[in-house]
């Protein structure tokens, strides 16, 4: 791995000697000090999770627990004719059965537009229509088949820019009328298909077109796509005698939960507990609130017993939220040096039947929609549309793996027509410190990262030399190239907290609310509170299970920000229990609080060779006559995002997330022009990551998104059936990545700090993902010979676009 | 309802199941063994993999009357060899929900086939899909564990610190 830059931190002496620093929230207190950080360290789930001893939501029971069963609509757009219960009700086992008539009040964020369960239509096939509760789980499967519900179908708008067309039925009427969580900046267009309308206008494009050398146009679209998490999403829930709503759930958003259960069935959010168990992969599709809502209404139909939800994999491919799919156009102009004058660009997401977290995905892509180069005049339409397609929600990378497909495409169109070497026009137009983003936020050199370097840096590992298309034995070799950017969509106010707790034997334990989703960020909060501390690792306990009644607040473990949130309130907790021992020592020591040295689980001073281990001050120090001073030790910290502002309405002008991470990616394809089949022989990622906390979980993180970005590129995608269902919903036949289609990866770090962060870190969890499909689609397009602009790139559609057969006829 | 003597993990126990219960629910529900994981209920994914007579089975797509009469090991019983070491070395896994499945099927190819080949070794773990890792990691992994056997490492209860 590389590490370039990396010599920022001096590291402390050999020893372990640690010298005591100023408390605080000291910036300049990131210091390596006795290189914990930089270290690949053992995950701290590893034992259980090759033990088969980790627990997830699934493995969890409760005594006289129930089980519920979801009927789903067959029809993606229909209307309720009549739902008859009476059957399935005296069906054996069966304790409640619940319909859109039981909770006619309307659920989701941040536009509250759907029912818990549907009301006189259906938006999407798979929409949930009746949950039965039964005493076993096939036994509410059972009373399924004997609920008679009569429906009437409707046509189906089955694509964004079909939904789009002012003739268009209009999914959501009421749309005027629908709760919007206040701060969320969604803005609805109400008598349209509109879930949200983003505006991007910087400079102006109309004045400048006649002033470019070079112009391209292209169209990209993809469909939506399943997240594929080995763990389908579940859910326990219960109601205690006292009111309070108990949840046991599969989320990586589980302080969001208790709020929208509220809003739904009008408890207060401090009467909604959470646990969160391990979950098993998440990708963004666990990050909305969809399948708890309904399982409360399951266990408030029975009393409030304890009942499991669990989806299927074919329900969760069918009635969960999904990854967005997009149809886009895109006008990019040139001088004939290269430098990019203008852009346009049109989203039309397909957001499905309920817009859930998918308009804040189209905001997502709309404020980066140029990736990270320099464009002084930017015009953007974002639209996220209601269709009669899945709702959707995040996938890993938020919007940019998506914008980043439809920039880069028209990249290389511009490269191609100005005959100019691929990667040098990307360097050319590079953004630097001092440049402004499309929503006019000024970037510095702390909040971007380096894409010069990272494009550099490609150039030599993929390596990109020679053309990019060369023949060998029958195949054709060639080699595509991203450049991408992304920043947080994080509300204002996005925060994390963190508790350290000293144990008696100098051990301690860290309590945070961020969720452990595989990412492996809760071991690299044990590193940090241990470089803080000045212990090994091994005595940082770290509690994997989140409980919303036991963990401070971490906002959402989603936008790659939990060792920003995270790391920054667990660094200030273990700094806070530090001082805490700091002062005790203090007093036993009889020197000053600030020449304490705390390591290695000792408190010593340099007065005295006698040291106290941390564990005798944890709970004050006791002398030997009983006389105690100091208290129970408790380190408190807390964040909240900095730097980040509201985007004006009308021009997108703000700042939406604290700093950019930038990386470059390039892929390596041998393609058969025999059969249109190609196997992806190399993929390489160069990204800044500010700083690399842990080697090992950052390269994994990579390649682990790597194989995602080019399973999603290569081959994911819904197929959607004559009545709008999706019709590839099970593994089978939705061919995701499995052993022995990894190609070969190659991961490299640059590492430019980001100052608000611990150790100058930036986001990385989502970045091997996003310019995947983008660098594969410039890889086949050089194969091919000609534009390959659309998802899933299957020899299908390569073969199609090469004979001039109807891409789009499926 | 029928009883059903199960034998698994070295442990006897008469349960009473329904015909059609598949062996992978009365694994996790009765028995309380939840190491085998449900990931599509449809033979695709792997996730639920356990060792049948020694032989690799999606416990979702046996019924558990099937299973009497037979050895059935799950990952709660796997010896701890190199293995687990290898896939907690070289990062094997992340949300390790997949992790029981591979770690099944890849101790038997390693019980079976004394120097698995790349080929062999696709053969068998293709059956298993990990959506976190980039296969890569497993690979090593498993490549990892059958060196350190040949090399006459001693396995049991070793785990990298
Ligand atoms: S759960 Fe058995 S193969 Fe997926
Ligand atoms: S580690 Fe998550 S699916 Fe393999």
């Amino acid at each position: 791995m590389a590490g370039e830059g990396r010599s920022r931190w001096p590291a402390d002496g050999a020893n372990g000697q640690v010298t005591q620093r100023r408390t605080g929230e000291d910036r300049d207190g990131f210091q390596v000090r006795s290189g914990r950080i930089g270290r690949s360290v053992m995950r701290k789930d590893a034992e259980e999770k090759v033990t088969g001893r980790a627990e997830y939501t699934a493995d969890v029971s409760a005594w006289g627990m129930l089980h519920a069963a979801l009927l789903a609509s067959p029809y993606a757009h229909a209307r309720i004719v009549s739902i008859d219960t009476q059957r399935a009700i005296t069906m054996p086992g069966v304790r409640a059965v619940v319909t859109g008539a039981d909770y006619p009040q309307r659920t989701g964020l941040p536009i509250a537009d759907r029912p818990l369960l549907a009301v006189d239509v259906v938006r999407y096939a798979g929409e949930p229509v009746a949950l039965v509760v039964a005493d076993e789980l096939y036994q509410a499967e059972a009373a399924l088949r004997q609920l008679d519900v009569v429906y009437h179908p409707l046509p189906a708008l089955t694509s964004p820019r079909e939904a789009f067309a002012p003739e268009a039925v209009r999914l959501h009427p009421d749309l005027a009328a629908y709760d919007v969580q206040p701060g969320e900046e969604v803005w609805p267009v109400p008598g349209t298909n509109i879930a949200t309308h983003v505006r991007i206008r910087k400079g102006q494009p109309e004045s400048v077109w006649s002033t470019c050398d070079a112009v391209v146009t292209c169209d990209v679209s993809f469909p939506q796509a399943h997240h594929a998490p080995m763990e389908t999403h579940c859910v326990i829930a219960s109601v205690a005698p006292d009111g309070c709503v108990n949840l046991v759930t599969a989320t990586q958003s589980p302080y969001s939960v208790p709020e929208a259960i509220a809003r739904t069935f009008g408890f207060r959010p401090s009467d909604v507990r959470v646990r969160t168990p391990l979950v098993g992969g998440a990708f963004g599709g666990k990050s909305s609130v969809y399948l708890e809502p309904l399982a409360v209404a399951a266990t408030l139909a029975v009393g409030g017993r304890p009942v499991k939800l669990r989806c299927t994999r074919e329900q969760e491919m069918r009635s969960m939220p999904c990854h967005i799919g997009l149809e886009a156009r895109i006008r990019l102009g040139a001088r004939a040096d290269g430098r990019f004058v203008a852009v346009e660009i049109t989203d039309w997401f397909d957001g499905g039947g309920y817009s859930d977290r998918g308009v804040i995905v189209t905001r997502a892509a709309a404020q980066d929609c140029t990736g990270p180069y320099r464009i002084d005049h930017v015009h953007c339409d974002a639209y996220c549309m209601y269709t009669n397609h899945p709702p959707t929600t995040s996938y890993r990378g938020f919007g940019h793996p998506e914008q980043t497909l439809v920039m880069e495409r028209a990249i290389d169109l511009l490269a191609e027509q100005l005959r100019m070497d691929p990667l040098e026009l990307r360097r050319r137009n590079a953004v630097r410190p001092g440049d402004t983003t499309p929503t006019q936020a000024r970037l510095m050199r702390s909040s971007v990262g380096d894409v010069e370097g990272c494009l550099t840096r490609l150039r030599s590992l993929l390596p990109w030399d020679g053309p990019p298309v060369e023949d060998r034995d029958g195949e054709v070799i060639a080699k595509g190239i991203s450049c991408f950017w992304k920043t947080s969509s994080t509300p204002p106010d996005a925060s994390s907290g963190a508790l350290v707790y000293v144990n008696e034997d100098s051990t301690v334990t860290l309590l945070s609310g961020l969720v452990e989703i595989g990412q492996g960020t809760k071991t690299t909060l044990a590193q940090m509170v241990a470089e803080v501390l000045g212990l090994a690792v091994e005595q940082v306990r770290v509690v994997m299970e989140v409980d919303t009644a036991e963990q401070p607040e971490h906002w959402k473990t989603v936008a790659s920000r939990g060792s920003l949130l995270a790391g920054n309130a667990a660094v200030r907790a273990a700094r806070d229990a530090r001082a805490q021992l700091a002062a005790t020592a203090a007093v036993v020591f009889q020197c000053r609080p600030e020449d304490v040295c705390i390591s290695n689980g000792y408190a010593g001073c340099p007065y005295t060779s006698r040291r106290i281990p941390i564990g005798q001050l944890s709970r004050g120090y006791t002398f030997p006559d009983g006389h105690t001073v100091g208290g129970f030790v408790v380190g408190r910290g807390s964040y909240t995002i900095e730097r980040v502002t509201l985007l004006d309405p009308a021009t997108g002008r703000g700042v939406p997330g604290p700093e950019w991470t930038v990386a470059a990616q390039g892929v390596v394809v041998a393609f058969r022009p025999r059969d249109y089949t190609y196997r992806v022989l190399r993929a390489v990622t160069v990204v800044d990551v500010g700083r690399v906390i842990s080697p090992n979980l950052a390269e994994g993180q990579l390649k682990g998104g790597m194989s995602m970005g080019l399973s999603l590129g290569s081959r994911e995608g819904y197929v959607y059936g004559a009545t709008g269902s999706v019709d590839n919903n099970q593994l089978r036949v939705y061919p995701i990545h499995r052993y022995g289609d990894q190609p070969e990866y190659r991961v490299a770090f640059l590492e430019t700090p980001n100052a608000d962060a611990p150790w100058g870190l930036r986001g990385l969890g989502e970045h091997g993902v996003i310019g995947m499909p983008a660098a594969l689609a410039n890889a086949l397009s050089n194969a091919l010979g000609q534009p390959v602009n659309s998802m899933p790139m299957t020899p299908e559609l390569l073969w199609r676009l090469h004979t001039g057969a109807e891409v789009n006829d499926r | 309802m029928q009883p059903v003597t199960l034998t698994v993990n070295g442990w006897v126990r008469t349960v009473v199941v329904r015909g059609s219960e598949t062996l992978l629910d009365v694994l996790r529900e009765q028995m309380g063994l939840t190491g085998a994981k449900p990931g599509c209920e449809n033979g695709d994914c792997g996730a639920c993999t356990v060792l049948v007579d020694g032989v690799p089975q999606k416990a979702c797509l046996l019924l558990a009357a099937m299973a009497a009469d037979c050895r059935v090991t799950t990952v709660e019983g796997l010896p701890r060899t190199q293995l687990q070491a290898a896939f907690i070395r070289c990062n094997a896994f992340q949300c390790g929900y997949c992790t029981p499945g591979f770690l099944v099927n890849a101790h038997a190819l390693l019980a079976c086939v004394a120097h698995p080949s790349e080929r062999q070794t696709q053969e068998w773990l293709e059956s298993n899909i990990c959506r976190c890792t980039s296969y890569e990691e497993i690979c090593e992994a498993v490549r990892t564990a059958a060196d350190a056997r040949d090399n006459g490492v001693a396995g049991e209860d070793e785990m990298p610190g």
